[in-house]
């Protein structure tokens, strides 16, 4: 798992440094403004995380709107693993944890969160996933990174940074409650036959 | 994970929790309103059944279809078992027919064990004769650490506390398994991946109903149950197999069920945490009294709702990744 490998690690291995601490914290602060605006006053909003680093960042999302609104919004996770379409093409994975609001998401707005846009491939998983737990009002993505090469036609509707890259680059991000530590490194790609998995190089 | 799954032996400690672990979040797809997952959608799932068997087939069944793969019954009635075909060539034919994995269940031990030779696909052992039954001991194992993971006990219902148990082990949990272990699949399993995931077996018996050869079992024995109880956290009572007793193993089942049955005066004896399992189908009046087993620490309901949910872990594990017919190695051992 990533959530091993230091940021020291990645420094050395000639990983660049696009977003700190401070910045991803003004992304996240902005985001959550942007929810609020955009869904006036996030009534009915219920924030969803996709594993593994898009849970803590609907966690910090949710904490930002209560202090702004004073009201606490519904936090929860959908995990994609049984819905992804390259199964078949490594070996099995662990699975990530879902774990709804009581209310549910009947009827509500959710937003997905996630930490980097990619090909998209993991937001039409978590689309199917959300179909058999429910019928959202509407659902809409949140991202911290979007790195561009989208192979589905998905789009973000809140994105912390744009971030073009190339395809052989790999984009990580790392976050205070995984890895013990804020920060956004692009670099470029391990080494050809190495099966990493960055969350930057998710098909 | 090994590409089969024919003894509990075969799991490491970190295989099994992995398996408990997957579980552990399939068992919610069952408080869904759509109890169905596409994760095996056009795989084969064959249900190889060559002795009777309602809850475990039925179990393999549900777990099949709710990760949306295909499943096909064979049963021996009504099939060319009965014209007298061959392990071997029933084999070639699922083979032939494209079975993503053979969940077999055999009269004799070590079938499974031949058939994974014959066939491409997995092949998950449902119960070979009275050798292992190590999907069992894997749900009998997630029914324990979800009634008494991390030392407390988990209240009925809430599922918030479910995710707490993730990669923990039985450590330090005394698990007494009594009666029948002569014949007994269960016992061999369960006492193999309750010690593999840090618990202390105990078996109790009759002398006439132990194996001959316990020298290699992790475990401890004793002939004596009203000793054992009090200090059980878990007793695992073991169904008397009439149908394999061709030899008076005890005087009379009243005289077995006087010293080795469970009934509410040695429950009084247990700690009041401790919980009653029987894989079932049980003998009720034999081993275990009614009243137990209807009771509130009984968990025998749960082992088959259990049963489900480690048995799509099983299965999802084994089969959602590479494909084993393309895969070189790696994916297997």
């Amino acid at each position: 798992m990533p959530a091993g490998l230091s940021a020291s690690v990645g420094h050395k291995s000639g990983h660049k440094p696009v977003l700190d601490a401070a910045d991803i914290g003004r992304a996240v602060t902005r985001i959550a403004h942007e929810i609020l605006e955009r869904t006036r006053g996030a009534e009915d909003v219920i924030l969803l995380g996709i594993p593994t680093r898009g849970v803590p960042l609907a966690g910090r999302l949710a904490r930002c709107i209560e202090q702004v609104e004073g009201r606490p919004v519904p936090v929860g996770s959908v995990d994609i693993t049984m819905y992804r379409d390259d199964l078949r093409l490594r070996p099995a994975r662990a699975l990530g944890h879902t774990d709804l609001p009581t209310a549910g998401i009947e009827g509500k707005t959710v937003v997905l969160v996630d930490d980097v846009l990619y090909s998209g491939r993991t937001v039409r998983a978590a689309l199917d996933a959300l179909n058999d737990l429910g019928r959202p009002r509407a659902v809409r993505l949140a991202v911290l990174v979007d790195r561009g090469h989208r192979e589905l036609p998905i789009r973000a509707d809140y994105v912390g940074k744009n971030l073009p890259t190339s395809q052989r680059e790999v984009v990580r991000v790392l976050l205070a409650e995984v890895d013990g530590q804020d920060a956004v490194l692009l670099g470029a790609s391990p080494a050809a036959g190495t099966p990493g998995r960055q969350e930057g190089a998710r098909p | 994970m090994n590409r089969h799954l024919i003894s509990a032996a075969d799991l490491s400690r970190d295989e099994a929790l992995l398996i408990l672990d997957t579980a552990d979040e399939l068992a919610r797809v069952a408080d869904r309103p759509i109890k169905k997952l596409p994760t095996l959608r056009g795989r084969t799932v064959v249900n190889l059944f060559f002795e009777d068997s309602t809850r475990t087939r039925i179990s393999f069944e549900a777990a099949a279809k709710r990760l949306s793969a295909d499943v096909i019954n064979f049963t021996v009635k009504g099939s060319s078992v009965a014209k007298g075909e061959s392990l071997k060539d029933t084999a070639l034919t699922l083979e032939a027919m494209g079975a993503d994995a053979v969940v077999i269940r055999h009269s004799a031990a070590g079938a499974p064990h031949r058939l994974a030779r014959w066939v491409r696909g997995s092949v998950v052992n449902a119960g070979d004769g009275s050798h292992e039954h190590p999907t069992q001991a894997l749900l009998d194992a997630f029914t324990i650490r979800r009634r008494l993971g991390g030392g407390r006990e988990a209240p009925a219902g809430a599922a918030d506390h479910q995710a707490d148990h993730q990669g923990e082990g039985l450590d330090g949990l005394k698990v007494t398994i009594v009666g029948d272990v002569l014949h007994s699949r269960v016992a061999r399993s369960n006492v193999l991946l309750l010690s593999t995931l840090g618990a202390e077996v105990t078996l109790v018996a009759p002398p006439t109903l132990f194996p001959v050869e316990l020298g290699g079992w992790p475990c401890t024995t004793g002939y004596d149950l009203d000793a054992a109880l009090p200090k059980s956290d878990v007793v695992m009572m073991l169904r008397v197999q009439r149908e394999r007793m061709n030899a008076a193993y005890f005087p009379s089942e009243r005289e077995y069920s006087r010293r080795y049955g469970l009934d509410s005066s040695r429950m009084a004896l247990l700690p009041q945490h401790a919980i009653v399992m029987h894989p079932g189908p049980m003998n009720r009046g034999v081993e275990i009294a009614a009243e137990v087993a209807d009771g509130p620490r009984s968990t025998i309901v749960e082992q088959v709702a259990n049963g489900v949910s480690v048995r799509m872990a099983v299965l999802y594990l084994l089969l959602s990744g590479l494909d084993p017919a393309k895969a070189t190695t790696g994916a297997d051992r």
